[in-house]
């Protein structure tokens, strides 16, 4: 299944959807997007994985990108991810680099 | 937005790849904006050629040769631009004379590894069978290093404070009974910390974890049929790569993050990092070896080489790396700092390091320019640095090793003192007092951190095998039992190996329990042997560098088995930690220098103040004055400890303690658990505080306070 993102920004908070194969073929996509999200300034990030099915080392790549690029004031929520991606973020430490969470709501 | 810094902007073209003239600084392959600049050494080569390949593809996608123009004195240096960084694997062909006499060996047929590849493909999934056909085995990756690192870095424990742990990366959690997500991976040595952290030890050295080839001389056991490996890894292929076959995300790629989450997680813990490295050898042999990286780019500077081109073999496995020219210098230091910057682990062990102070034709140095080097090197400047302080030529340097200040070394007096006294042998009472003080005779002016003392380590027998066996039993090596050591100082305790007579087994404990008091109560650092804290055993074994199996694995059920013995090395480590006056960082003075009443340390006997030095004495016992502790800095318990290794049970005076103080018992190896050992600030007082009866090869830990 080809990579999709979209994304969307309310209050700040930027949203992600994501799903497919987040790998090097497909990972300048991703990290194009983050790139013109970051320009908005948001104050959260949340990457909704629901229907990613595999991250390969790029796709780390860019999320580590994103928590430079957004800085460590800026929190990363990564929602519903597929056992698989799980075990990478888990395998390589970036869990503790993010909140890792099976649902999302918004900030009151 | 791609970034145009003019300095960065293509100016050659080849087959559709854009190129530039790269810098000879940093060598290895670098990512810089828009590209990778490629940079490598060769002083005897003609032409050099770069070899790209899509991951994994057996055959190249384009083979780039440096034009002459991009050479810059003897280093090869070129940028090319718009590669995908990720699915790119590269090497090099080098083209010049092939005269063995004259020491070169070019081949312009092979594709080489370069020797600062930061990953290297080939390997990633631990003894996954290769494609032998593929010409290029062992492949050069780029890494990236952007991980998030945080606050992290070095711990910088003072080395005194430390208890080390030996481990072998996929030994530790191998073994089924593990229960771990991935067993055998870096990433199930963190699922294990808890472990480590409850055990008390705070510094992990880890057997070799740069890349290697697990399949280097695999064979299959004449009789049994066993598949025989490379399984500890002194064989080195890739200097700055980890091993991906360690790494659960190997085959994805991610054996960089992997390994430093490791590190960053057991930072966080409190507990640092030592990697065991190996520069002595390479993989490729001797003449009849494979041509992997440095033999086909410049065999006769970095290999030490005989006047008829043959290899100089002071590290037993073929070829002797050629370490104090200047240029193999540089891939030593680039290399460590590399591991000190970009991983951030805290210091190094380097196996057969005597190998290290000898010229390019094998002369020990009297000021070896290669440990002068680490030992001054600013970047390094706050990494524990260790030697075997010996090498399989006969150089044997334990005590004199050259030390700069800096260096401590692998103390294989102390594990040979300890072991025989343990066995009562006669005449040890000398030394040993020697080497529980932290070896004064041998580190007079390093000082006890000099000392890192250890009873039992990966060569050899295991702790529970010191004791169970007289004799080696290496058949499972395929070797006719004619490796590993002779001289282990070992004693089977009445039996040759299993036994389920009561009297041997307990015997058998009782003398693990004394060896890791021994080792938990002397002056300089002590190291723990993975597993020996739960008696694990390798059936007499002593040299078990081939085994994928049982007889390296650490079997987790043990911990239940074993639980009094897990629980006695437990509280020992934390009685250690819980008294500095066990820790200092200077040779004891024998004298009273803070008007306690008491010199620092006094020796004893079966009387106090009256230590037996004859030599048949089995007797021993020192008093430590905790007033003296880390020189009279810190309060501290008194400490004394009595060891019997007479086969009868003795009568002891302890000495006197200053008014109002009182002995208490800390541990007794010759009473059953719970009695064995208790917790701090569980001991309960002696009920005879001048008198005390310890059973045959036994020790008592008293503290005073």
């Amino acid at each position: 299944m080809p990579f999709q993102v979209s994304s969307q920004i309310t209050n700040e908070v930027a949203k992600f959807t994501l799903s497919g194969e987040l790998d090097a073929s497909s990972s300048d996509i991703f990290r194009m997007e983050i790139e013109k999200i970051a320009a908005q300034k948001p104050t959260r990030l949340v990457l909704l994985v629901k229907d990613l099915s595999f991250m390969a080392s790029a796709g780390l790549r860019v999320l580590i990108f994103a928590k430079q690029k957004l800085g460590t004031d800026v929190p990363i929520y990564v929602v519903s991810a597929q056992e698989p991606v799980l075990d990478t973020l888990q395998k390589t430490g970036f869990h503790q680099s993010v909140h890792i969470v099976s649902e999302y709501s918004d900030p009151i | 937005m791609p970034d145009e810094r003019i300095d960065y902007y293509p100016t050659h073209e080849y087959q559709g790849f854009k190129l530039r003239r790269g810098h000879p600084i940093p060598f290895g392959a670098t990512l810089v904006p828009n590209g990778v600049n490629f940079s490598i050494f060769s002083s005897s080569s003609t032409s050099c050629t770069l070899v790209l390949f899509e991951k994994r593809a057996p055959d190249p996608m384009v083979e780039i040769p440096f034009p002459s123009e991009f050479r810059i004195g003897n280093v090869y240096c070129m940028m090319v631009f718009d590669l995908d960084v990720e699915n790119i694997e590269y090497g090099y062909r080098m083209d010049g004379p092939w005269d063995p006499v004259a020491g070169h060996r070019f081949d312009k047929s092979k594709v080489l590894c370069d020797p600062y590849a930061k990953a290297v493909g080939g390997r990633e999934v631990w003894l996954q069978t290769p494609d032998w056909n593929n010409s290029y085995q062992y492949r050069a990756r780029l890494a990236f290093e952007d991980f998030d690192w945080e606050e992290d870095r070095p711990l910088e424990i003072p080395i005194e404070d430390l208890v080390f742990y030996e481990m072998h990366v996929r030994s530790f959690t191998r073994h089924p009974s593990s229960g771990v997500k991935h067993p055998g991976t870096f990433a199930a040595v963190r699922e294990k910390i808890p472990y480590l952290k409850e055990l008390g030890i705070n510094c992990l050295e880890l057997m070799p974890i740069f890349e290697f080839d697990e399949w280097e001389n695999n064979r299959r056991h004449p009789e049994s049929g066993e598949v025989l490996v490379n399984y500890w890894g002194y064989s080195t292929l890739g200097f700055f790569a980890p091993k991906a076959g360690y790494a659960a995300t190997g085959k994805l790629g991610m054996q960089v993050d992997e390994l430093k989450a490791l590190i960053k997680d057991l930072h966080r813990h409190g507990i640092e990092v030592i990697l065991d490295v190996v520069f002595n050898h390479t993989a490729e042999g001797d003449h009849r070896g494979p041509t992997i990286s440095f033999r086909g780019i410049d065999n006769k500077t970095y290999y030490m080489l005989t006047p008829d081109g043959y290899y100089f073999n002071f590290s037993g496995c073929g070829n002797t790396l050629n370490c104090n020219h200047p240029v193999v210098r540089s891939v030593v230091l680039d290399c460590l700092r590399y591991w000190a910057s970009e991983y951030h682990v805290d210091g190094f062990r380097f196996d057969l390091a005597s190998i290290l102070g000898r010229d390019p034709v094998g002369y020990p140095l009297p000021n070896p320019p290669l440990l002068e080097t680490l030992a001054h090197d600013p970047i390094l400047g706050k990494c524990k640095l260790i030697a075997e302080a010996w090498d399989a030529g006969g150089l044997y340097q334990v005590g004199s090793f050259p030390a700069y200040g800096r260096w401590a070394e692998w103390n294989g007096k102390y594990r040979d003192s300890v072991r025989k006294f343990l066995r009562s042998d006669p005449g040890q009472i000398g030394e040993l007092s020697q080497r529980i003080q932290g070896s004064p005779d041998l580190y007079f002016r390093r000082g006890p951190t000099a000392s890192i003392n250890f009873v039992t380590c990966h060569d050899g027998f295991s702790l529970s095998d010191l004791f169970s066996y007289n004799y080696k039993h290496n058949e499972a090596n395929g070797e006719n039992n004619n490796d590993g050591a002779n001289d282990n100082y070992s004693w089977n305790s009445g039996w040759e190996g299993e036994t389920d007579k009561p009297e041997i087994m307990s015997l058998r404990r009782r003398q693990i329990k004394n060896a890791l008091t021994i080792l938990l109560l002397s002056q300089g650092v002590p190291m723990v042997l993975m597993g020996d804290e739960v008696g694990r055993t390798q059936n007499g074994n002593n040299n078990a560098y081939c085994h994928d199996g049982e007889m390296n694995w650490l079997d987790w059920t043990l911990l239940e088995r074993n639980a009094d013995l897990l629980r006695y090395a437990r509280l020992l480590i934390h009685f250690r930690h819980a008294h500095p006056v066990l820790r200092n960082r200077h040779h004891f003075q024998h004298r009273d220098y803070v008007s306690s009443g008491y010199p620092d340390i006094s020796f004893h006997g079966t009387q106090s103040w009256n230590c037996d030095w004859s030599f048949y004495s089995r007797v021993f016992a020192f008093l430590l004055c905790g007033k003296h502790a880390k020189q009279g800095s810190m309060a501290d318990d008194f400490v004394y400890a009595a060891m019997n290794m007479y086969w009868e049970t003795l009568s002891f005076h302890p000495p006197s303690l200053p008014e109002g103080m009182r002995w208490h018992v800390s541990a007794n190896t010759g009473m059953s658990p719970p009695e064995d050992i208790y917790e701090i600030g569980q001991e309960p007082a002696l009920r005879d505080q001048a008198n005390f009866l310890l059973g045959p090869r036994a020790i008592m830990v008293l503290v005073g306070r």
